[in-house]
């Protein structure tokens, strides 16, 4: 396995910055625009999750197809890096991912191995299930990567696509994404039982549990269950911790509301993946102007990005009859 | 090539074909591999092409659909297999919420070539849980074909154009044809979305499908008999419905019964006479008659099931009605006769 944070993989080192840097600041874009009602979809921001969006894509074979849900702005944007058609698509316009038919829940980009999203939590995990069948009836080494929050373990179809894959030997590998959050419920009222991976390890599947926090040690734990696929096919159940600093769905946030007290600033910046890495690069010896010049160029591309949304077209009569069948 | 089949034969040679000349295609469902193999419609399958191209799957329809969304997807053509229906109710998540979308809100690069093959259980005993047949509730949602074969014709040609669309399909086979025979040119291609007019007729229209065709057919002999010619339109795909040819009779006839084997609230066979007033107002002699099942869920002894379903009896009597006729005499006619063919269990 390769060092990835040896002084001689620097611009790797780089490469993961510059990911977590699109994902921060398009959702730091999508929270400043929000409030002109331009952007006329809900979003389900990531902010907290850059860590094991792009820790995950950054391991995955170059053939490799993901399915995730309704958080997924970091996925897309880990897998595709760009902002042209996924601003597009939140400002609803033909030049989306979706023609501006689909919103935020459902970025789709089957070209970059991203293929497809889903409001109705669990379903797309069935989905990546049906690619990793695909993968193996014809006959490839094919990755496919299931993400979804913890709540998802609560639907029947979880288990149901776990116990194919299992029966089949799949190369799919389950990303639960724990924040412990369900919309605005905790884990421990909704779940009779104490552990999602303990539940899961009855399976016949390879099992990792790691801080989703931090993206180094996410990275060489799917990396690991990529390569144990490869030789020995299996599904892999990953759970990584996170934490959601925002509201379930919308720009604000939910601290002090009901459900969970307002963190202090120690316990802001310890579950902030971006924060953290950056902390780490700077420690290990980059420039900080290295670090500048590759958030100034996220934010140009991201500044175009939203322009070039904003000026695009809607879609109208035509469109809306387009595409129903293929 | 011309050979007379039954149709679950039919259905079996589409599915061979298929598989032969297109490796992506493989099927799978609940205990499809077993000994019997889905009431014959799957013999010589395994045989044929492997366990791994026709196997059968857990009892989880709705993750097994999502399975059969996602192989779609990615470059597979999957013909996914309920014994019954009913089942599919349980994957009616991953078939509406997923499958019916995914080429819409993707733009047109994602598309669900899937088939679903599902059978309508009828008689000895099936009850309220084996005999649905489902059609108007997967033909609401846009994005979903939904087909009826009424003849093994039909069930081969439609079911070859179900497994070549890149749209999700979903196959209904009323259990009750399992036992029809009839001619199959295994060269004759049908697309979906077309009815057919089984009989030309002036006086009156009878618009049905799957095996209230059986039935219309039946009725339709009756009345040519009593000097009555009924057009008899067997809608073969009842989304995307060909329109068309049914206002092109009733335009013609001023008369229709639409005989539908499910309940008719807010059913196929309203939404047909619904088209049919709008489309045939100026041209109708009668407003539209409708035939479905009794409107309380299937119930299991036979004499209540003879009550629940209807036959070529209450079309005939319907067209009586409609022709101001007097009543037909019946009582050298044999109704509901395949119900002593179907000897159970499933």
């Amino acid at each position: 396995m390769t060092d990835l944070f040896s002084p001689s993989a620097r611009e790797e080192a780089l490469d993961i910055y510059r990911k977590m840097t699109l994902i921060r600041q398009s959702q730091e874009k999508i929270i400043s625009e929000y409030h002109k009602d331009e952007i006329k979809t809900p979003v389900h921001l990531g902010i907290g999750l850059e860590g094991v969006s792009v820790g995950v894509a950054q391991c995955l074979p170059p053939n490799s197809r993901a399915f995730g849900q309704l958080r997924n702005h970091g996925q897309y944007l880990a897998m595709t890096g760009e902002t042209d058609s996924f601003f597009g698509e939140l400002y609803g316009k033909v030049t989306g991912t979706g023609g501006g038919k689909a919103g935020s829940m459902h970025l789709s980009a089957p070209d970059s191995g991203l293929m497809s999203n889903s409001g109705i939590v669990s379903s797309t995990i069935a989905l990546a299930v049906g690619s990793g069948l695909a993968a193996k009836y014809l006959g490839t080494d094919v990755i496919t990567v299931a993400m979804f929050g913890d709540a998802a373990v609560e639907e029947g179809e979880f288990w149901e696509s776990l116990n194919f894959a299992c029966l089949h030997g799949l190369r799919v590998m389950f990303v639960c994404e724990d924040n412990d959050v369900a919309i605005y419920t905790t884990g421990a009222e909704r779940r009779g039982f104490d552990s999602i991976i303990g539940a899961v390890k009855g399976f016949n599947c390879y099992t990792f549990e790691g801080d989703g926090t931090d993206v180094r040690a996410v990275i060489p734990l799917a990396q690991q269950a990529v390569d144990m696929m490869i030789r020995d096919p299996k599904p892999a159940f990953m759970s990584f911790t996170w934490f959601r600093l925002l509201d379930h769905v919308g720009v604000g946030k939910d601290f002090g509301v009901s459900f969970r007290p307002i963190p202090t600033d120690e316990e802001i910046k310890a579950a902030d993946p971006v924060y953290k890495y950056e902390q780490y690069l700077i420690g290990e010896g980059h420039a900080p102007a290295a670090l500048q010049s590759v958030r100034d160029e996220m934010g140009d591309q991201i500044e175009s990005s939203v322009a070039r949304a904003i000026a695009a077209g809607y879609p109208g009569e035509t469109e809306l009859y387009q595409g129903v069948f293929a | 090539m011309k050979t007379e089949l039954k149709f679950p034969e039919a259905i079996n040679l589409a599915m061979t074909k298929a598989m032969e000349t297109d490796p992506t295609v493989f099927a799978f469902g609940v205990d499809v591999q077993d000994h019997k193999r889905s009431f014959g419609s799957g013999l010589g399958m395994v045989e044929r092409f492997g366990i791994e191209r026709y196997f059968g799957s857990p009892l989880s329809e709705a993750g097994v659909t999502g399975v059969a969304v996602g192989a779609a997807l990615c470059g597979l053509r999957p013909i996914h297999i309920h014994a019954r229906a009913d089942f599919v109710l349980m994957a009616m998540n991953q078939l509406v919420n997923m499958a019916s979308n995914k080429s819409y809100l993707s733009n047109g690069k994602l598309k669900v070539p899937l088939v679903v093959r599902a059978m309508i259980g009828r008689s000895w005993g099936q009850g309220a849980q084996h005999s649905k047949t489902l059609h108007s509730v997967l033909a609401h949602f846009p994005g979903i074909k939904v087909v009826m074969p009424s003849n093994p014709q039909d069930a081969y040609s439609l079911l070859r154009s179900a497994i070549q669309d890149d749209n999700p399909v979903v196959f209904l086979e009323n259990r009750w044809l399992y036992d029809l025979v009839g001619e199959v040119d295994d060269e004759l291609e049908v697309p979906l979305s077309s009815c057919k007019v089984l009989r030309p007729g002036s006086d009156i229209t009878i618009v049905s499908c799957s095996w209230m065709t059986v039935e219309a057919i039946q009725a339709a002999r009756i009345l040519a008999e009593n000097g009555v010619e009924a057009e008899v339109v067997d809608v073969r795909t009842v989304a995307p419905l060909d329109s068309e040819t049914v206002v092109n009779s009733v335009s013609k006839t001023g008369y229709s019964v639409v005989a539908d084997s499910d309940w008719t609230f807010c059913g196929f066979a309203a939404e047909l006479s619904a088209q049919i007033t709008e489309s045939c107002f100026s041209s109708l002699k009668a407003a539209p008659v409708r035939i479905g099942l009794a409107h309380v869920p299937c119930p299991t002894t036979r004499p209540l099931e003879d009550l629940f379903y209807p036959s070529a009896k209450e079309i005939v009597r319907s067209a009586e009605k409609l022709l101001d006729l007097p009543e037909i005499d019946l009582s050298g006619e044999i109704f509901n006769e395949y119900e002593r063919r179907f000897k159970g269990p499933f």
